[in-house]
């Protein structure tokens, strides 16, 4: 999936720290009799997260002078094609960044992954919330740490809904949200803008629909082909309900010609009223408004995606749950570093700092802005979170996905036929 | 001089003594031409099309060995899937426009400002100026001009009073504006073709028909036409390979959408092969195009090859 989370956030740490830091990794290296190094491949991410790993590293080779810990970044897509190919080389990293779901299951099939069920009952996963350690429990052994966990919401723009007589804090269930489209509709307001071009946004709607109606266990028992597979109720039910909300003409003309990144802008811009994305969006849709002020903040709210009549998935939560896994012939070490990288007080700092909403415990505390605590407050409420669909299935179920959503939008397909062509793809994945 | 003549012609009987060195000679060049020649294509020809036949039996993702051995399934997938249909028939229409239409308008200009005058320079530079330009960035570029907001194409229907038209995202347009593009990309190359072939056409061809009496339509129809045929050739084999490989405009233009609709069979052997990990079945989708490319190739060069020889 091409969610690229562009946190840009300005270096807010004093340069001294950056100087020290640099002191550091630099003494680290002048004792480089270090005697096992740790590499880790990560996912090009903002300037102000590799500062982050850059303190992390530096403070975790001071306490064991003779690991050394290396970071590397690859652009997103390059990432996604390179990384199987490394995995079978002797490049292989030690840590690599994974989104978990069929795409981890893959690698762990292929039998590049190292198992951390043991370290991770050492007290280790008590930390993190259960849903986010399930994320990457593959047949109950466990093989990756959660970093961070993003979730699908809607971001609305008061300034809009007002004038329309919409409140959006009353916007609970998707019957509101559908009588707010209309609402905003009458008053010749544009409710809802999606980047469709790119597919993902439009799978955020099917997907988010899914987990209201299915639930995570719905979803793992379609995996197995129960109650019909993915041509069960709740998968066409989905199609339905999306095609019924496309009736009521709901979203930015041209859409499917929008991608991702102009849709944020133009949500920033005041062009619509909502937007349904992940809580990431807030600094981009900023950035990329004409102003570069996006919506002022007291316009601004993030609600939780709309509950369903009778939904078995109502309490639970969707969106991206991504963390680390250690290659199989990785050092021990790795696995002290992972573990070193990934524990409360460190994610504490990576929710100070904004660069992204931790899920160790606690470490909600420490965000700053109203968004990121909505953020954790709704992951804390969560029964389960359910990882985006068209990456828990893996890539080529997940590519399907994103078709058909974007069929169903443009009224190409019938939810039936969206449902089959799941189907099919999971049976030849 | 006298030296060489002298070396030049040979006694009789040395005479087959050179030409039996000039045979081993030959076949020493070949012996040490060749292996390298071999090796080179073996190792990135031959043996890629033998792992992408091989991989194509498989259904595998690219981690590891592929083992799940699925015999011809990839390839049944491959011919019952209405996307690859879709793409085919893209591919298809793209070839017909490039003969068809970006071809003849090519040659026609090509006709226009073929003679050396510095304004005919200027027209050949504007005219070329899209095939220098990245295919990438040409997408990217035209993705604005067709943009229902803020392109082009709305502004003039605007102008004309209409309402403004999404055309990449609509299902009937997209693609017809794809070809449009793919046809402002590629002319200029084609119409330089020609202008190089019509420059080596004898003058007084064509003078020795003005003054029969023929028009300059005459004259290009029945003189310079016949007489660049080779060159005509030439670029249809271009066009033909050209069409088969598009690729790198239609990503940013549409990315293969609405609902499919714009892939070709490149876009579709990414798309649904290598960006999904479907390794086995994108082996499949280039085994098919490889085998399309030679087909047509031969076919093409046995056609165009008698007229030539006629």
């Amino acid at each position: 999936m091409q969610v690229s989370n562009n946190y840009n956030v300005p270096c807010s740490r004093p340069r001294h720290l950056a100087l020290a830091v640099a002191v550091v990794a630099a003494l680290g290296s002048v004792s480089a009799a270090a005697d096992t190094t740790v590499t880790v491949l990560r996912v090009e991410s903002s300037s102000a997260e590799k500062r982050y790993y850059d303190e992390v590293v530096a403070e975790f080779e001071s306490q064991h002078p003779d690991i050394n810990v290396e970071f590397e970044y690859l652009a997103n897509e390059a990432y996604k094609t390179r990384l199987p190919t490394m995995l079978q080389s002797s490049q292989r990293p030690d840590i690599y960044y994974t989104w978990g779901g069929e795409g981890l299951r893959d690698q762990v099939d292929a039998g590049f992954v190292r198992d951390l069920t043991e370290p991770m009952r050492d007290g280790w996963q008590d930390i993190y919330p259960t849903s986010a350690v399930l994320a990457f429990t593959l047949d109950d052994r466990v093989y990756g740490a959660p970093l961070y966990a993003t979730v699908v919401g809607i971001w609305a723009n008061t300034a809009l809904t007002e004038p329309a007589g919409v409140n959006v804090e009353t916007i609970k269930t998707w019957e509101d949200f559908e009588n707010a489209v209309v609402a905003l509709r009458e008053e010749g307001i544009t409710p809802l803008v999606v980047g469709g071009q790119d597919g993902w946004p439009l799978h955020f709607y099917w997907g988010s629909l899914v987990t209201r109606l299915a639930g995570g266990e719905g979803i793992e028992a379609a995996k197995s082909g129960d109650n019909g597979g993915f041509n069960g109720e709740p998968f066409v039910r989905a199609g339905e309900m999306l095609q019924a909300l496309v009736e009521l003409d709901p979203f930015q003309s041209g859409f499917m010609a929008t991608s991702y990144e102009r849709a944020s802008g133009m949500f920033g811009d005041g062009e619509a009223a909502f937007h349904v994305m992940g809580d990431w969006d807030y600094l981009p849709s900023k950035q990329r408004s004409a102003s570069g002020e996006g919506v002022p903040d007291e316009d601004l709210r993030f609600i939780p995606f709309p509950t369903v009549a009778g939904g078995e998935g109502n309490e639970q939560s969707f969106g991206g749950m991504n963390g680390f896994a250690v290659t199989r012939d990785a050092p021990d070490e790795a696995v002290e570093f992972l573990r070193f990288l990934l524990n409360a007080e460190n994610q504490r700092k990576a929710a100070a700092t904004g660069i992204f909403v931790p899920v160790a415990e606690g470490s909600a505390e420490a965000l700053e802005t109203p968004y990121a605590r909505r953020v954790a407050e709704i992951l804390d409420e969560s029964e389960f979170h359910q990882v985006f669909l068209d990456q828990a299935l893996g890539t080529s179920v997940g590519a399907t996905i994103n078709d058909i959503s974007g069929d169903l939008a443009q009224g190409v397909i019938t939810p039936e036929e969206a449902a089959a062509r799941i189907e099919e793809a999971w049976q030849f994945r | 001089m006298t030296t060489l003549d002298r070396t030049a012609v040979p006694r009789r009987g040395n005479a087959d003594r050179v030409k039996k060195g000039l045979v081993s000679g030959k076949f020493t060049a070949l012996l040490i031409l060749l292996p390298p020649a071999l090796i080179l294509f073996s190792l990135f020809v031959i043996l890629p099309l033998a792992d992408a036949v091989y991989y194509s039996g498989f259904s595998w993702n690219g981690y590891g060995a592929p083992s799940d051995f699925v015999g011809t399934q990839n390839y049944q997938r491959l011919l019952d899937h209405s996307v690859f249909h879709t793409a085919l028939w893209n591919t298809a229409k793209l070839i017909l426009v490039s003969l068809l239409i970006q071809m003849p308008l090519a040659l026609g200009l090509a006709l226009l400002v073929y003679r050396k005058t510095p304004t005919n320079t200027l027209f050949r530079l504007v005219f070329f100026l899209p095939y220098i330009l990245a295919e990438v960035a040409a997408g990217l570029i035209w993705s604005f001009v067709f943009d229902g907001d803020y392109g082009i194409t709305s502004s003039l229907l605007h102008a004309m009073g209409q309402e403004s038209v999404y055309v990449l995202a609509d299902h009937q347009w997209a693609f017809p504006a794809i070809m449009t593009v793919i046809v402002w990309k590629y002319f200029g190359f084609h119409m330089m073709i020609y202008i190089a072939a019509l420059q080596s056409v004898p003058k007084d061809l064509v003078e020795a028909a003005k003054l029969e009496g023929a028009k300059p339509r005459q004259v290009a129809l029945f003189v310079q036409i016949p007489l660049i045929k080779h060159a005509l050739v030439v670029s249809g084999f271009f066009a033909i390979i050209g069409s088969l490989q598009i690729f790198d405009i239609i990503i940013p233009m549409t990315n293969g959408g609405p609902s499919n609709s714009t892939h070709t069979i490149v876009t579709y052997l990414y798309s649904f092969g290598l960006s999904r990990l479907n390794i086995g079945f994108g082996s499949a989708t280039a085994v098919v195009l490889f085998v399309l490319a030679i087909g047509i190739a031969f076919f093409y060069q046995r056609t165009t090859g008698k007229g030539s020889k006629a």
